[in-house]
C-alpha cells in the first residue's frame, strides 16, 4: 500500500509522506508537530493521546494512517480561535482542572465531544464518558466541575 | 501591600497546558532525529551467553545497536547517603557495561533506527542467547538472608528508646499484628523520555526529570565528562511521584545511542518498560506491636518492617520514620529490614515510608481503639505529642488538634455509630475511618536570579521544577510579591540546568527550599533598584532612607508621601540600565542527617556564587536548632461496602491539613486530593503481581495495574490551617506535595473496618478479600 | 510488527475471497484488539482487510420483531440505540459496562465477537502459551490466575474470554450471521465461541473465508426483564471479574423463564443452563437465586488465585437477580 500523502487535521490539509501502518498519533506529533496528543501508553488504555476523528473522539494511538479516509481530525490546537479559548479549556484553566498537564489535551478532546453530543450532561454522565482518560495527579474532581462548567458557560453564558 | 502569596493565583502554565503548548521533554523537535528503542532481558537472573545483532543491524533504515559489546565504558559514580548533589538509582549496574542480568526487564540493548516504529520491531531480531538461574523474587523466598537497613536520606533505619519490649509485654492492652503492602508502581502519564543530542563535546539532554541537575551531575559522572558540558532541559515533566528523581538508565542510552549515529537520539520508554525500569514502591511486611495502658496511653511502639530491594542497590522503604514521632510513647523501637531480589530497584514513591509506615501505624491505632471501646480520635489525642518524641525538641508549629476537630465536621464523625458492621445504608454497610497525616518539612539549599528589565517586567529564574505541583505559579507569586508587581508582570524560568542551582523535586521541599531563594533574589534586586533611586538626584525619591520606600505594582514611592515616587521602567529607563540583576543562595536545611542536626546550617553546600544577599542572611539568623520541622494533619473516609459482592466505594472523603502557609490554594488543594487518590489507589485496587514461577511482572500495562479513574473518586473536602511558619522561612510554607497520601490508606481501610467488621491487613482490600 | 499488504474491501465477496485464500488474512474493522496483537506479533497476518467500507452499519427491525445489527455497528452506536435502551436493557449495560468511550466508538459488534483473552500470558511472549503457541505449555496454570476461568476450562488453557456484549448476547439468545463464498449460515451466540479444550488457538466456529455480517436478537417477550451485573476491582474501566447477564421472562410473580448466561469466569460466554432449570416457575426469592448460583457454579474448578470466583460469581448472580426481578 502507497504511503499516506494528505491528512485533514483542524480544517486545513497538510501534506505528509507516511508509512500507512503508522499510529495517527505518531504522524501528529513526530511529522506535524501538533503535540497536544500525548503517548502515554501506546495501547488505548490511558486517553491521553484523545483526538476526534469527525467528531468522534478516539484514541489516535490506535488508528493507523490507512484507515482515516479523509475523515477529518480535530486535535487540542484545533479548539482555539485566536485568543479566545474554547469554552471547555477556558474552564479547565479557570478550574485548576489539572496539574502536570499531560492528560489535559486528551481529557479536553473528550469532553468537547462529549459536550457537542450532550451540551447538558448530569455529574454521572461527565464521569461515565471521561472514565476512558487517566490522570495519575488526581485532578478528576476538578475535571467534572471544568466540564459540567462548560456545559452551562457554552449554552446559558455563565461559568 | 502586593498580596500575592496565599492568592488563588491561576496557573500561569496553565494555558500552555490546556492549548496543547507545552513541550515535555519527547515533544522537542530535532533536526534528523533518530529513535532509540530498548530491548530488555526476558530472564530474572543469569547471564547473557550470545547476542547477535546482525540481522537487526541489515535492516534498512536501522543506524546501530547498542550492546554490552559495544556501548561506551562507563565511570562508577561515588554517591554520598545522604544524596545531596545527585543519585545514580543503581549504583552497581551501569547500563550495558557486562553480561550479567539481575532481575526480568533489564536493559539489554539498544536499536537506533530512523522511525520508532522501525526501532521497536527490529528490536525483536537482536537474539539473546542466556544462560538462566534460579531468581528470588518475592521477600518470603529470602527472608532467612534479610539484612538490616543502614539508612534512609542519611537518616538512621534502627531507633530505640526505653524498653520497647518490656513495656509492650508489660501493657494493660495490646495490639501486634503484621500489614502488608504490595509492590506499587508510580506511572505518571508521562512516561520517562530522553532526546540526547551531542554537539562536539557538549551534550544537551531534554529529560523528563525531576531533578534537572541530578540528572546533569550524574550523567556527566558517568560518561566521564565535565558537568559543564551538559545541558539538561526539562521545561514540563508529566508526573514523576519519585520515579523521576534519581537518574534511570535511559538518558545514559540515549547519550551512548546519540554518540554512537552522531544523530540526536530520542528514547521513550514503554509503559511495560517503565515497570522494571524506572522504580516502584517496595513490598512491605510491617509487624505494629503497640501496648497501652488501660485508658489508652501508649507505653510501648513497636514497628518491624522488612520489605525489598534489587540486587544492585540497597533502597529499603523508610516505614518508621514517621513512627518515631507522631505519638508520645516513652518507648519505642523501629527497624527496617531489607531483602534483596531480582527484582527492578525500588525508589521513591510519593511520601517513601510515611505512606505505607502510616498505613500500618495508624490501623495498628486504629485496632487498639477498638479494643479500648474509645473513639479513635481520642486515642490520638490521649497520646498527642506535644514535642517531637525523637529528639525532644519544640514542633516549629503544630496544629492536629484543631486538624482532628475540623476534619471530624467535614466527614460527620458524629454520625458514626462506635460499633462496627452494624450502620446500613440500604444494601451497603456504612464505614467512617480517620487517620494521623504526617510528613517533615525539608527545605535545602537552593538559589535564584531575579531581573527587572526596564520595560517594568521581571524575570525570575532557579532550576527547579514542575512535575504538576505548580512550582511556577508559587514562584511567580513569591518572586511578584517580592518585587512589588503584578503576577502578570513575571515570569519563572525553571528546567534549564543553566540556571541557579535547585534541589530534587521531591521530599515536597519546593515551596520551602526554591521559595526562599526566589523571595531572597526578588528582595535583592528590589534593594538594588531602590538604592539606585536614593543616589539618582533626578529620581522623586533622591535621598530618602531604604526603610522609607515601598513598592506596589511596580512603583516605588515613599510610605508616607505615597505620591512622591516612580515605577521600576522609569528608574532604569533614565539611568539606561536595561536590567538590575541579583542572584540568591539560601543555605538553610531542614533535612535530618545523621550528622547534621535539624536546623544546623549547611556548610557542605555548593559554593556561594553571590554571597553577601541580606535577606538570605537574614533568613539564615533564624534561630532553628531548638525547633523540629514537621506538618500534620487530619484524614478521614467514608465508604459504603457492598457485602454482598465485596465492593468498597469511597463516597467522601475530609483531609484538615497543617502545612504552615498555603501559598495558592488552587495548586495546594490539587496536591493534596492527588495525594489522597494516590492513597485510595493503594488501599483498593493497586498491585504489582510477579509470575510466581519466573519473577516476571504480568501485571505491566494501565489495564492489568489498576490506578483510580474518575468514578472511583468521591468528594474530597480540603481544609487548612494556614497558619505560617516562620521557623521554616520568612513565607512559612512547608511543602504540600506528599502529606496527602499519609494516613488517607489507613483512613479508608479503617472505614472499612468500622463498616464490615473486617480487618484486612493486606492491601489492596479487593472484593474477594471482603466476601 | 511483521510486514502485512492492506486492501480495503468494497464488497463482502472480495474479503472473503481474500481470507480464503491468504492463510493468514485477517479481517480488520474497528482494529481495538488486532493491532496490540500485531504490535507485540502474537497475530502476524500477510494481509489485513479493511471491511469498513460494507454495508453493514444498520440496526433493523425485521418483520418478526427480531433486531439484525450490523457488524460494523459501532458499540457506542449499539449501546445507545434507542430500542436497545428500552427493549435489550442487558446489552446496553453491557456494553457501556465494558472498555471506555473511545475504544467504544472505535470497536464494531463483529469484532467484539471475535476480541482474544485479555489473559497477560497470551500477550507477553516470553511466556509459554497454548492459544498463542499450540503445544507450548500454559504458564497461566501455576501462575498468577487471579483474572482467570473457573468453567470451560481445559488442561490446556484457563483463558478467560473478555467480552461483556457477547455475555449479554449469549442471555438474549443472539444468532450471528455469517456469510461466505458458498453462502450464509446463521450460529448462535451460545455455539459461537469454542471451549479450548485441546486445541485453546481455535476460538470461534467461523470458517475460512467467511465473514461476520450481523448479529440478530430475537423478539423478547412482553414483560421481560434483563439487567446486566459487573464486578469488578475499580469502578470502571477494567474486564470483570465476574459479571451475570439476566434475562427474566415473568408470568405475574412467577419466573417462566430464566436465561443467564456469565462473564469473567469462564473460556466463553457462559450459559449457565443449570441455573436457568433451577429458576424456571420459582418465585422472586432469595432460596430460589441461592439454588440457582449454586447450580450454576457445580462444576467449577478454581486455581490457586482465583477460587474467590466461585463464591463472587454466586453472589453476582444473586444480586443480578434481584436488580434484575425488581426485589434488590
Amino acid at each position: 500500500m502507497p504511503n499516506v500523502t494528505k491528512v485533514r487535521v483542524n480544517g486545513v490539509t497538510r501534506s505528509i509522506d507516511a508509512d500507512p501502518d503508522r499510529p495517527l498519533l505518531g504522524v501528529l506529533r513526530d511529522d506535524l508537530d501538533l503535540i497536544g496528543a500525548k503517548f502515554g501508553c501506546g495501547e488505548g488504555q490511558c486517553g491521553a493521546c484523545t483526538v476526534l476523528l469527525a467528531g468522534t473522539p478516539v484514541k489516535s494511538c490506535r488508528l493507523k494512517m490507512s484507515s482515516l479516509a479523509d475523515r477529518e481530525i480535530t486535535t487540542v490546537e484545533g479548539l482555539a480561535h485566536g485568543d479566545a479559548l474554547h469554552p471547555v479549556q477556558q474552564a479547565f484553566l479557570d478550574r485548576d482542572a489539572l496539574q502536570c498537564g499531560y492528560c489535559t489535551c486528551g481529557m479536553i478532546m473528550c469532553a468537547v465531544a462529549l459536550l457537542n453530543e450532550n451540551p447538558h450532561p448530569t455529574r454521572d454522565q461527565v464521569v461515565e464518558e471521561m472514565n476512558g482518560n487517566v490522570c495519575r495527579c488526581g485532578a478528576y474532581g476538578r475535571i467534572v466541575d471544568a466540564v459540567l462548567a462548560a456545559s452551562n458557560s457554552g449554552k446559558k453564558g455563565k461559568a | 501591600m502586593n498580596a500575592i502569596i496565599g492568592k488563588p493565583v491561576g496557573r500561569v502554565d496553565g494555558r500552555l497546558k490546556v492549548t496543547g503548548g507545552a513541550r515535555y521533554a519527547a515533544d522537542f523537535q530535532r533536526a534528523n532525529l533518530a529513535y532509540g528503542y530498548c530491548l530488555q532481558s526476558s530472564i530474572t537472573k543469569g547471564r547473557i551467553l550470545s547476542i547477535d545483532t546482525q540481522a537487526a543491524e541489515a535492516v534498512p533504515g536501522v543506524l546501530g545497536v547498542l550492546t554490552y559489546k559495544n556501548a561506551p565504558r562507563l565511570k562508577k559514580p561515588e554517591q554520598s547517603e545522604t544524596v545531596q548533589d545527585s543519585k545514580v538509582s543503581e549504583s552497581n549496574l551501569l547500563p550495558l557495561q557486562d553480561e550479567n542480568i539481575y532481575y526480568d526487564g533489564q536493559h539489554v540493548a539498544v536499536v537506533i533506527a530512523d522511525t520508532f516504529e522501525r526501532a521497536r520491531d527490529t528490536a525483536n531480531l537482536v537474539k539473546v542467547v542466556y544462560t538462566e538461574e534460579k531468581p528470588v523474587f518475592e521477600i518470603e523466598q529470602a527472608i532467612n538472608e534479610a539484612i538490616p537497613a543502614k539508612q534512609s536520606f542519611g537518616r538512621k533505619m534502627q531507633v530505640k528508646r526505653g524498653e520497647p519490649e518490656e513495656a509492650f509485654n508489660g501493657a494493660e492492652k495490646k495490639s501486634d499484628q503484621t500489614y502488608t503492602t504490595t509492590v506499587y508502581h508510580h506511572n505518571p502519564m508521562e512516561p520517562h523520555a530522553t532526546i540526547a543530542e551531542w554537539n562536539g563535546e557538549k551534550l544537551t539532554l531534554y529529560d523528563a526529570t525531576q531533578w534537572v541537575q541530578g540528572t546533569q551531575k550524574a550523567v556527566a559522572k558517568l560518561l566521564d565528562i565535565p558537568i559543564k558540558n551538559v545541558r539538561v532541559i526539562s521545561h514540563f515533566v508529566g508526573g514523576g511521584f519519585g520515579c523521576k528523581g534519581f537518574l534511570w538508565a535511559h538518558p545514559v542510552l540515549a547519550a551512548m545511542a546519540a554518540k554512537k549515529v552522531g544523530r540526536p537520539v530520542k528514547i521513550v520508554l514503554s509503559r511495560q518498560q517503565m515497570f522494571t525500569s524506572n522504580g516502584h514502591r517496595g513490598r512491605t511486611l510491617q509487624q505494629v506491636a503497640l501496648g497501652a495502658n488501660g485508658e489508652g496511653k501508649l507505653t510501648s511502639v513497636r514497628h518491624l518492617t522488612t520489605t525489598q530491594t534489587s540486587m544492585v542497590e540497597d533502597f529499603a522503604e523508610p516505614c518508621g520514620m514517621s513512627t518515631r514521632l507522631i505519638y508520645a510513647s516513652p518507648n519505642l523501637e523501629m527497624a527496617h529490614k531489607l531483602v534483596r531480589l531480582n527484582t527492578g530497584t525500588p525508589c521513591p514513591t510519593r511520601a517513601p515510608g510515611e505512606a505505607p509506615g502510616t498505613y500500618a501505624m495508624e490501623a495498628a491505632m486504629d485496632e487498639l481503639a477498638y479494643q479500648l471501646r474509645i473513639d479513635p480520635i481520642q486515642l490520638r489525642l490521649l497520646n498527642y505529642a506535644e514535642v517531637n518524641p525523637h529528639d525532644g525538641k519544640q514542633w516549629s508549629s503544630k496544629n492536629l488538634k484543631e486538624c482532628y476537630q475540623r476534619g471530624a465536621e467535614a466527614i460527620g464523625w458524629q454520625e458514626r455509630k462506635p460499633e462496627p458492621g452494624l450502620t446500613k445504608e440500604g444494601e451497603f454497610l456504612v464505614g467512617y475511618g480517620m487517620a494521623t497525616a504526617t510528613y517533615p518539612c525539608n527545605r535545602s539549599p537552593a538559589s535564584a536570579r531575579v531581573q527587572i528589565f526596564s520595560d517594568g517586567h521581571a524575570v525570575a529564574a532557579s532550576c527547579t521544577q514542575d512535575i504538576g505541583t505548580g512550582t511556577y505559579t508559587i514562584m511567580t507569586q513569591i518572586a511578584a510579591e517580592a518585587l512589588g508587581l503584578p503576577v502578570e508582570k513575571v515570569e519563572f524560568k525553571l528546567g534549564d540546568s543553566d540556571l541557579p542551582n535547585a534541589p530534587v523535586s521531591g521530599g515536597s521541599q519546593t515551596a520551602a527550599s526554591v521559595g526562599s531563594a526566589v523571595q531572597a533574589a526578588a528582595l535583592e534586586a528590589k534593594a538594588k533598584i531602590i538604592e539606585l533611586a536614593i543616589g539618582d538626584k533626578k529620581s522623586p525619591l533622591s535621598q530618602k532612607t531604604k526603610e522609607s520606600i515601598e513598592v506596589e505594582n511596580g512603583r516605588l514611592f515613599v510610605k508616607d508621601e505615597p505620591g512622591r515616587g516612580e515605577t521600576y521602567a522609569q528608574i532604569l529607563a533614565r539611568n539606561r540600565v536595561p536590567k538590575i540583576e541579583a542572584e540568591c543562595t539560601t543555605k538553610v536545611s531542614t533535612r535530618e542527617t545523621e550528622k547534621g542536626e535539624e536546623g544546623e546550617k549547611k556548610q557542605d553546600s555548593e559554593e556561594d556564587k553571590t554571597g553577601g544577599c541580606w535577606a538570605a542572611s537574614s533568613d539564615e539568623e533564624i534561630e532553628r536548632k531548638p525547633y523540629s520541622f514537621h506538618s500534620f494533619g487530619a484524614q478521614f473516609a467514608k465508604v459504603l461496602v457492598d457485602p454482598m459482592i465485596g465492593k468498597v466505594r469511597v463516597v467522601k472523603f475530609a483531609s484538615v491539613m497543617d502545612i504552615g502557609t498555603v501559598l495558592n490554594t488552587k495548586m495546594a488543594e490539587n496536591q493534596i486530593r492527588g495525594g489522597i487518590i494516590f492513597g485510595l489507589g493503594m488501599a483498593l485496587m493497586e498491585h504489582t503481581v510477579f509470575d510466581p514461577v519466573r519473577g516476571r511482572i504480568v501485571t505491566r500495562d494501565l489495564a492489568n495495574y489498576h490506578v483510580p479513574v474518575n468514578a472511583d473518586v468521591p468528594p474530597i473536602e480540603v481544609q487548612f490551617i494556614n497558619k505560617p511558619d516562620l521557623r521554616v522561612s520568612p513565607i512559612g510554607a512547608r511543602g504540600a506535595g506528599e502529606i496527602g497520601i499519609t494516613g488517607a490508606v489507613a483512613a479508608i481501610a479503617n472505614a472499612v473496618f468500622h463498616a464490615t467488621g473486617k480487618r484486612i491487613r493486606e492491601l489492596p482490600i479487593t472484593p474477594d478479600k471482603l466476601i | 510488527m511483521k510486514p502485512f499488504t492492506f486492501i480495503r474491501a468494497n464488497e463482502a465477496r472480495i474479503a472473503m475471497h481474500a481470507t480464503q485464500q491468504n492463510s493468514s488474512g485477517k479481517i480488520i474493522a474497528g482494529g481495538t484488539n488486532l493491532l496490540d496483537l500485531m504490535k507485540l506479533e502474537i497475530e502476524t497476518p500477510e494481509q489485513l482487510i479493511d471491511i469498513n467500507l460494507l454495508p453493514m452499519k444498520k440496526i433493523e427491525v425485521l418483520p418478526d420483531g427480531a433486531l439484525r445489527i450490523g457488524a460494523l455497528v459501532r458499540n457506542s452506536d449499539l449501546a445507545y440505540h434507542p430500542i436497545v435502551r428500552k427493549k435489550y436493557v442487558v446489552l446496553s449495560e453491557a456494553l457501556l459496562s465494558g472498555a471506555s468511550p473511545q475504544l467504544r466508538n472505535m470497536a464494531t459488534v463483529g469484532g467484539n465477537l471475535m476480541q482474544r483473552t485479555r489473559c497477560p500470558y497470551f500477550y507477553d511472549t516470553v511466556f509459554p502459551c497454548n492459544k498463542r503457541v499450540p503445544g507450548s505449555g500454559c504458564a497461566a496454570m501455576d501462575g498468577y490466575n487471579r483474572s482467570h476461568a473457573i468453567l470451560g476450562t481445559s488442561n490446556q488453557c484457563i483463558a478467560t474470554h473478555p467480552s461483556d456484549m457477547c455475555v449479554a448476547l449469549s442471555a438474549l439468545d443472539a444468532v450471528v450471521r455469517v456469510s461466505g463464498l458458498n453462502g450464509e449460515r446463521t450460529i448462535p451466540v451460545v455455539d459461537f465461541h469454542l471451549v479450548p479444550g485441546e486445541s485453546p488457538d481455535k476460538e470461534t466456529r467461523l470458517e475460512k473465508g467467511e465473514i461476520i455480517t450481523s448479529v440478530e436478537i430475537p423478539a423478547v417477550a412482553m414483560g421481560t426483564k434483563s439487567r446486566y451485573l459487573k464486578v469488578r476491582d475499580r469502578a470502571s474501566y477494567e474486564f470483570a471479574l465476574a459479571s451475570a447477564a439476566v434475562v427474566l421472562e415473568m408470568n405475574g410473580g412467577t419466573i417462566q423463564k430464566a436465561k443467564i448466561a456469565f462473564g469473567g469466569i469462564a473460556t466463553k460466554p457462559w450459559r449457565a443452563s443449570q441455573a436457568e432449570q433451577a429458576l424456571k416457575g420459582a418465585r422472586l426469592e432469595e432460596a430460589a437465586f441461592q439454588s440457582a448460583a449454586a447450580a450454576a457454579l457445580q462444576e467449577a474448578k478454581p486455581r490457586k488465585f482465583n477460587g474467590f470466583k466461585v463464591e463472587l460469581a454466586k453472589r453476582t448472580l444473586i444480586r443480578a437477580l434481584k436488580i434484575t426481578g425488581g426485589v434488590a
